[in-house]
């Protein structure tokens, strides 16, 4: 059993952001374990622009934007194993993770979860009809054409209008394939506008709003999807079926946290975000356990992953140097408009910043944050979409220790 | 005429308008100034960057991305895949490589977006 | 034309692979035609995966008799072939004085077939054998148990293949014509000629068309559809014990919650009538039904809990003028000489293959006399799953092969020396499920998210296949329509 003082769960944009920030900290006695062959996680498939405007002021593709922070946990000697899949955690922070080299036995004195997330699949949103080779997620899909080199198919439908699903809408086309249409349950679409424009309206990819697969057909491969309109309860209208033959179908219909190694560890769930309830030192209700980016509420933009990660590694040093933090016991809540808030709990003494999506549509409205009677911050938003996460910093001088903070959407 | 665009320049997507003939055009709704120059681009000659991968053999991975490093007039993307398509590199690839200068003389060059380094055992079938 | 077979079985499912390792018991050229590409592609894997225990057979019944035969002797069964199987027993719930009268009348046929053990239980009792338990009174049923019908099949076939019986995947029989010089059968497929003295029909769902090639009456066959939904390991946890409603009047069940050996919920099925044969389809309204009955067997169902579903259907024989489901044809003619014909083997299928294969093999046996196979091995050598294996066992398994290091499925934590050991499969089968089916590999909550590229991959490297002709699980089930960028 080698000792580590952090371990450090997932070599992606958080765990890499993580690290690096901790190094800086001089918490030095760290080590990346990564289930892949190299660093980058997920990033490295997403060979697209646009990542990176926030945190380095320029437009990167993902690799080259998660280049950025591996070649420096490389040129710093930041201890990292590629390969290794963490198979237990224990609540004590004992790590066991199988490598090529043999089971590794870890003691971590505080382990950072950055395990991402993973996307919906079919059979969780019960797609009826028949079960054809041909129906891939977008990530999946992604993988094939931009890491494995193997085409999916040529005449596409694509359910979900989530950014993955339009990027490889774009992606697919043009690579030749003939994209039919992105097809939305909701009556607004899941992902950002720029990506409506740059990777549906470029290429005149219909995006329908309010729309649903309601049949799969075909044996073998895909021949056709059946795609009804839906009513303001998401469910299907009788008569507007419509048969669209293709041979792929594409899903994009959302990411869950990949929390597997959390729970395990005997961390306390969030109803609203799925991933572990945590205060604002991103640590959960395992003392010494922190999670942060897509792990633990999955973001839009990579950007806000690293920069939490990074705020995380704050909470993560002291805790190993001083061996706990300030107990967190009051709660953040929020109103039916307001969903995906992090964090769940804070101590009151040290800044916070809240997380949060709106869970419709909306043109000026206000974000207020009360705590008892005192209006802590007001903010306005001319627009908010539940695609955009919306981040509120609150400093530490401004905090009570004795209530609990309340988040509203004003419209 | 009135038209709205969506900005694409950043993740905020800020809803633009613009009205006005050519000349005396009157942009609102961006939040800077990437935005203007967007919309104005925009009605004259949109441009776009792309992103892809070209072959790569003997490497440990079959292929490696790339992007543009300046956008490229809208209507030449396909085009400008067609070139991009016959590219093939042996490995290693860098993160930074041209792969082709000044693609279709549009004045943006191929470059490799992540690195591919020479594949472990020879005569890997990708 | 292929050389001549002494024994020709058509269908792999899991009662053509029972017959197929029962007659690998003598020394008879054997061979097995299936027109999928891999076994148990029907309703062999379509189903509960539930060793019943035979309370609502008729007494007398092919069924009754088999299924208590086959469920006394699954604990050896499933030992020699390394097949999971927990014998859980089973609670039968009721809620009304109707349910009452039906459990009793059921309990009562059990007890004339030989059932033993099964006793009236209350609500106190049901909660201590499972909280989570639906239910107002029970039966108790000590016997039933749960397997994974796939991997059973899997393993009939398997030890078949060890013992000497050759299996042909994607034949589809198309026609069969007695020789008259040679007394033998010659079977076409759409790709081969098949020559053989005697012909067994396992052909499932189409054993009547297979029937009337052979000179046997078409019997009429009726199917009963019911879907399914596969609940995350995270129900698991939930649920000890397979939960059955009363039966009906006829002896029938509706949506049940039962554990699976791997550790997930099944919750159905529910029954419809379909006319197509291979009507998997699910269905919105069907999945719905199957919501709201499943939570009065399983109170932790929950929809955040579905991970996928599935259809199966039971062709049943039956009596077109009265509508009365018959019991399972088996049945040997003189005047069809050297076949044996087995039609309308539905539920209780599973639990009563082997002896169904017994009583098919007697028969050929009875006529041919066949030499014993002196070198028949009862026993399918299975390594253990490297998931289930401890610290010190996984430690060992790293050092003397690296490749149970890396974790291909992190769901279901399957290495890839795990995958490459299934797409080596003595059957050599090379479908993205058939590797699925033998490795667990994408059947996690991810479905493959994570590791389905890396398996198709594997399968491209090992069996030297190009990315179009990877197929998915049937035969033209193409997963790839080539490479984004070509070397030419």
């Amino acid at each position: 059993m080698r000792n580590v003082d952090v371990v450090i769960i997932g070599g992606g944009p958080a765990g890499l952001a993580a690290a690096l920030e901790l190094y800086k900290k001089d918490v030095k006695n760290i080590l990346i374990l990564e289930r892949e062959k190299s660093l980058g996680g997920i990033l490295r498939q997403c060979i697209h622009d646009g990542f990176g405007l926030t945190r380095f002021g320029e437009t990167l593709s993902g690799p080259e934007y998660a280049s950025r922070f591996a070649s420096q946990v490389k040129a710093l000697g930041i201890p990292y194993m590629t390969d290794t899949t963490v198979l237990e955690l224990t609540p004590d922070k004992k790590v066991y993770a199988a490598s090529p080299e043999g089971l590794i036995e870890l003691q971590a004195k505080a382990v950072v979860l950055a395990m991402g997330c993973r996307e919906r699949t079919r059979g969780a949103i019960s797609i009826p009809g028949t079960r054809p080779a041909g129906v891939y997620t977008a990530g999946v899909a992604q993988a094939y054409i931009n890491l494995k080199n193997r085409m999916v198919g040529r005449n596409v439908v694509i359910l979900g209008s989530g950014d993955i699903g339009m990027i490889m809408a774009r992606r697919m086309t043009l690579e030749g394939a003939k994209v039919i249409g992105v097809f939305e349950l909701q009556p607004y679409a899941s992902g950002l506008p720029r990506n409506i424009e740059q990777c549906l309206n470029d290429y005149n990819i219909p995006l329908q709003l309010s729309h649903s697969v309601t049949d799969i057909k075909g044996v073998e491969r895909l021949e056709s999807v059946v795609i009804s309109q839906v009513d303001e309860h998401l469910q299907p209208i009788p008569g507007t079926e419509k048969e669209y033959p293709c041979d792929t179908l594409i899903l994009s219909v959302g990411l869950i946290p990949e929390n597997e190694l959390t729970w395990m560890a005997g961390a306390e769930a969030d109803n609203g975000t799925k991933g572990a309830s945590v205060d604002e030192y991103f640590q959960t209700t395992v003392p010494g356990v922190f999670a942060a980016g897509n792990v633990l509420h999955v973001h839009d933009l990579v950007d806000f992953v690293s920069m939490e990660a990074e705020a995380l590694a704050d909470g993560a040093a002291r805790y190993v140097k001083e061996g706990s933090l300030p107990a967190a016991d009051r709660k953040v809540t929020g109103d039916d408009m307001t969903g995906q808030l992090v964090p769940s709990r804070f101590s009151g003494q040290d800044d916070v910043t809240i997380s949060f999506r709106v869970r419709k549509p909306v043109r000026n409205c206000t974000v207020e944050v009360w705590q008892g009677e005192n209006l802590v911050k007001k903010l306005k938003f001319p627009k908010a979409l539940p695609a955009e996460m919306i981040q509120i910093p609150l400093k530490a001088e401004k905090l009570d220790k004795d209530h609990d903070l309340e988040v509203k959407v004003v419209c | 005429m009135l038209r709205t665009f969506t900005c694409i320049m950043c993740p905020q997507g800020c809803e633009i308008t613009a009205e006005g003939a050519e000349g005396a055009l009157a942009i609102t709704g961006n939040k800077c100034k990437k935005g203007k120059e967007y919309v104005e681009q925009e009605m004259t000659n949109p441009m776009r960057n792309i992103a892809t991968s070209i072959l790569v053999e003997d490497g440990e991975l079959p292929l490696a991305s790339v992007r543009l490093t300046k956008p490229i007039p809208k209507a030449r993307i396909f085009d400008v895949m067609g070139a991009i398509r016959q590219v093939k590199r042996q490995a290693p690839v860098c993160e930074g490589d041209v792969v082709i200068r000044d693609v279709l003389g549009l004045g943006s060059d191929v470059i490799v977006t992540k690195t591919v380094e020479k594949a472990e055992q020879e005569g890997k079938d990708r | 034309m292929r050389e001549l077979y002494d024994v020709i079985v058509i269908g792999a499912g899991v009662v053509g692979c029972a017959v197929a390792r029962e007659l690998s018991r003598y020394q008879l050229k054997t061979g097995v035609l299936e027109k999928e590409l891999d076994v148990a592609c029907g309703n062999s894997s379509r189903n509960t995966g539930m060793l019943h225990a035979g309370f609502t057979y008729k007494p007398g019944s092919l069924k009754a008799e088999c299924a208590v035969e086959g469920n006394k002797e699954f604990d050896q069964v499933a030992a020699e072939l390394g097949v999971p199987f927990k014998r859980t027993g089973k609670l039968v719930v009721g809620f009304t004085d109707h349910d009452r009268e039906n459990i009793l009348k059921y309990k009562a046929i059990g007890e004339k077939n030989g059932v033993q053990g099964m006793r009236m239980i209350d609500k106190e009792e049901i909660s201590r054998i499972d909280p989570n338990a639906g239910g107002e009174f029970a039966m108790y049923v000590p016997s039933s148990g749960i397997l994974d019908p796939m991997q059973y099949t899997i393993a009939l076939a398997e030890n078949a293949c060890q013992n000497g019986v050759a299996f042909h995947f994607g034949q589809e029989v198309r026609g069969i014509d007695r020789s008259g010089e040679k007394d033998t059968y010659i079977i076409k497929t759409e790709q081969d000629t098949f020559e053989t003295k005697w012909v067994i029909n396992c052909a499932g769902m189409y054993a009547s068309e297979i029937s009337q090639m052979l000179g046997y009456p078409c019997y009429p066959v009726k199917g009963f559809k019911g879907e399914y939904f596969v609940l995350d390991k995270k129900a698991g946890k939930y649920l000890s014990i397979p939960v059955y409603p009363a039966p009906n009047d006829k002896g029938g069940f509706s949506t049940h919650a039962t554990p699976t050996v791997d550790g997930n919920v099944l919750v159905g099925p529910d029954s419809y009538v379909t006319e197509e044969r291979e009507d998997y389809v699910v269905t919105k309204e069907h999945m719905d039904g199957l919501f709201e009955d499943g939570r009065k067997m399983f109170k932790q169902m929950k929809r955040d809990y579905f991970i996928r579903n599935f259809a199966g259907i039971r062709w049943k024989r039956y009596n077109p003028e009265t509508g009365e489901v018959l019991d399972f044809m088996l049945e040997s003619d003189e005047s069809h000489p050297n076949t044996v014909n087995l039609v309308g083997i539905e539920s209780p299928g599973v639990t009563c293959a082997l002896p169904l294969a017994r009583r098919a093999v007697a028969m050929l046996a009875g006529r041919e006399n066949p030499k014993k196979n002196e070198s028949f091995n009862p026993v399918r050598p299975v390594k253990k799953r490297f998931h289930e294996m401890t610290h010190e066992e996984q430690q060992q398994a790293i050092k003397e092969n690296p490749l149970y290091g890396e974790i291909v499925c992190r769901c279901e934590t399957v290495t890839r020396a795990e995958i490459l050991d299934a797409i080596k499969n003595p059957l050599g089968v090379c479908t993205v499920t058939g590797i699925k089916n033998r490795t667990r590999a994408t059947m996690g909550r991810c479905q493959g998210g994570y590791c389905e590229t890396r398996i198709t991959e594997m399968i491209e490297q090992e069996m030297h296949r190009a990315p179009e002709d990877i197929r998915y699980s049937k035969r033209d089930s193409y997963m790839f329509t080539g490479k984004v960028r070509d070397e030419r």
